[in-house]
């Protein structure tokens, strides 16, 4: 049972990695937290779930075309909810009311276009398909889930380190004027960070839709919120962090079911996440100031 | 500019302030003061969850209920006008529709809402301001002891849970269970002690109780663990959203014995959204759309007709509760008077509705019959 409680929690913190990568680049670089981002998310999974259910493609196809949606979904979220704020000198407290704003039309605009009840992807779209390794049970969902998200974080990471547009991120991430004085568009590269946030939440969503089969209009409330948690504990605005970070709350919650009570899953879970930040105030990979990423 | 912009903000503010005490002190909006000053249209307020988690459960309520508002309309003997409230499942929500309904929209009686937290929130209000309220859907223990103002003809899980367990435990033999329940929904939680008592009267051992929340999509670390101790039935107490995913990941994981549930199984969205999975899941049900009767078929198919599905137990339940409005408001014979709607509510029995027989009880619950349903192929049937 410790091995496929172990997978359990590894496929479940995986799906937290995913939702928290978003927040991550956002914070990063903008120094805010897009309380839409789980509305994002539920976007992209209805995407998916209409492209693979109407349009019958391939579900791989489905996950780029709900990348592409949720990317031009987070196109317009910066151009109407964020650079308006950005070109006045407003609190910074703003902008995160606007993105809440912004969630609560995403949920209700998608309760009626798509109505309350949650949709299933069809049997055949990768779910169902099981592996026995030895003691362990393990879906093809579980390991497409896992590889993606291990996978996107590296691409990420070198991404941000060696090419040009993810040094002008880095940069921009460090401070807006100076990378203004230094050459970069700016505005272009907020844009194509919370384009590219977006795209991540949206292929989360999709894979998080097939691996509990069950996509509806609130799905992005609970997960956004335990990206959220995922957030401060990786460090704010660390990929590594977040990555890790999903990890452990996911594993922390399984196990807490497996030898505890149920009952005490999200007390335990968050918890633990109190205890590190104790001991690590800036989050497991936070730095105390300055240099993101 | 500063200055400019502070009256600019200034003025919009009064503006708003304006606009909103305009919009509550309007008391009985005109527009809808028009229609109701017709010859003794009864007003009924209805308070449903309308949006947001459970929204499937209101949407049904509503289409029961708007279906049996015509046909009552057309046949003339009572006029009835419905105003809905969306109460989001939210109990605060559920007491600021009460009041509005109550107060503004002055309606003689209401109907919801929909969860059993949410009469326990907002029951009280109506019993204060001696409003009929009677819950379609409000099956957890102890609703009707809110007050003499409190009905229900939702069949309370103490009668219907222990007849479902019952047969279980015949037909299958069960020996050792586990139980599963949401422990953040009152509704669930009574369910689930219904639950416990019936096992314990009907000598079965529990294996292990786990739970979960309202909204949690992952049920695997539990689920695992009640594999591992190799149960004779799995009983749930949820909602069907979370019955419906903890039965997908239980054959997922090769856990092939029956489930019994509460209420929460008792819909068809527990079969579409679990689709093979939901097959072996029993829960008792005062409503059974396969039932030989003229009165049921006739029901479903002009359900059908106008919704092109098949109505749900919700949409049963609450087209038999606008019925028996109807006929208390007959026997009462004012459209107005609350307290003589009460009393005539009261006296209600031999209903015969969609659900069955009906009558009221001492304590203003139902008395009616459940039948025992397994699901088989996708479909729900008489479990014999």
């Amino acid at each position: 049972m410790f091995w496929q409680q172990l997978v359990n929690g590894l496929t479940l913190g995986s799906t937290y990695s995913l939702v928290a990568l978003g927040y991550t680049l956002i914070m990063g670089v903008l120094n805010i937290i897009n309380m839409a981002h789980g509305e994002v998310f539920m976007f992209g999974a209805f995407v998916g779930l209409f492209l693979v259910n109407y349009l019958k493609v391939n579900i791989f196809v489905a996950m780029a075309g709900a990348m592409v949606a949720s990317a031009l979904l987070g196109i317009l979220l910066e151009m109407l909810a964020l650079r308006p704020l950005r070109r006045r000198a407003v609190s910074d407290l703003a902008p995160l009311i606007s993105t809440i704003g912004v969630s609560i039309f995403l949920e209700n605009l998608a309760l009626k276009i798509f109505g309350p009840q949650s949709q299933a992807f069809p049997a055949g779209a990768l779910s169902g398909v099981q592996l026995q390794l030895g003691p362990i049970r393990i879906t093809l969902v579980q390991i497409v889930i896992l590889g993606i998200s291990f996978g996107l974080m590296f691409v990420l990471r070198f991404w941000l380190s060696k090419t040009r547009v993810g040094k002008a991120i880095r940069t921009t991430a460090e401070s807006i004027e100076t990378a203004n004085l230094l050459g970069i568009n700016t505005n272009k590269i907020i844009l194509l960070t919370v384009a590219l946030a977006s795209a991540l939440g949206g292929i989360a969503g999709v894979l998080v839709g097939l691996s509990i089969n069950a996509v509806e209009p609130t799905m992005g409330l609970s997960m956004g919120l335990k990206g959220l948690a995922v957030l401060i504990l990786g460090g704010m605005g660390n990929i590594t962090g977040a990555m890790l970070g999903g990890l452990i709350l996911g594993i922390a919650e399984v196990f807490t079911v497996a030898y505890g009570a149920s009952s005490y899953r999200d007390a335990v879970a968050f918890g633990i996440i109190i205890l590190i930040l104790f001991i690590r105030p800036q989050g497991l990979f936070g730095k105390r100031q300055g240099g993101r990423f | 500019m500063k200055k400019g912009l502070t009256k600019w903000f200034t003025g919009m503010m009064i503006g708003t302030l304006l606009l909103t005490t305009a919009g509550c002190g309007g008391g009985s909006a005109p527009a809808a003061n028009s229609v109701s000053e017709g010859a003794g249209t009864a007003k009924i307020g209805v308070v449903a969850y309308l949006s947001g988690g459970g929204a499937a459960y209101g949407q049904s309520q509503k289409e029961g209920l708007d279906l049996a508002k015509d046909e009552i309309n057309a046949l003339g003997k009572v006029k009835i006008e419905l105003v809905y409230e969306d109460s989001r499942g939210n109990n605060t929500e559920a007491i600021n529709a009460v009041n509005k309904l109550i107060n503004k929209d002055n309606v003689v009686a209401l109907i919801g809402p929909t969860l059993s937290g949410e009469m326990f929130a907002s029951g009280p209000i109506a019993n204060q301001s001696e409003v009929p309220i009677m819950g379609t859907s409000t099956t957890a223990e102890g609703i009707t002891d809110i007050g003499e103002f409190v009905f229900r003809n939702a069949l309370p899980e103490s009668s219907a849970v222990p007849q479902a367990v019952k047969m279980a435990v015949e037909k299958y033999n069960l020996k050792k269970v586990a139980i599963m329940y949401s422990s953040n929904n009152d509704w669930a939680v009574s369910g689930y002690k219904t639950m416990a008592q019936a096992l314990k009267d009907n000598g079965v051992e529990v294996l292990a109780t786990e739970t979960f929340a309202d909204k949690d999509t992952d049920f695997s670390a539990q689920l695992t663990k009640i594999s591992s101790l190799k149960p004779d039935a799995v009983m749930v107490s949820s909602l069907y959203q979370e019955a419906a995913l903890v039965l997908k990941k239980a054959r997922e994981i090769g856990i092939t014995v029956p489930f019994v549930g509460t209420n929460g199984f008792n819909s068809p969205e527990l079969i579409k959204i679990a689709g093979q999975a939901a097959d072996g899941a029993i829960v008792a049900s005062p409503w059974y759309p396969g039932k030989e009767s003229e009165k049921i078929t006739k029901f479903v198919t002009d359900y059908k007709a106008k919704y092109n599905k098949v109505p749900d137990q919700f949409a049963a339940q609450s087209y038999d509760a606008l019925y028996i409005y109807a006929s208390a408001l007959e026997k009462a014979g004012s459209s107005t008077d609350r307290a003589k709607l009460r009393d005539s509510l009261a006296t209600i029995k031999d209903f015969q509705g969609v659900t069955g027989k009906f009558a009221f009880d001492e304590k203003r619950n139902p008395l009616m019959d459940a039948t025992v349903l397994i699901v088989k192929d996708g479909q729900f049937t008489e479990l014999k």
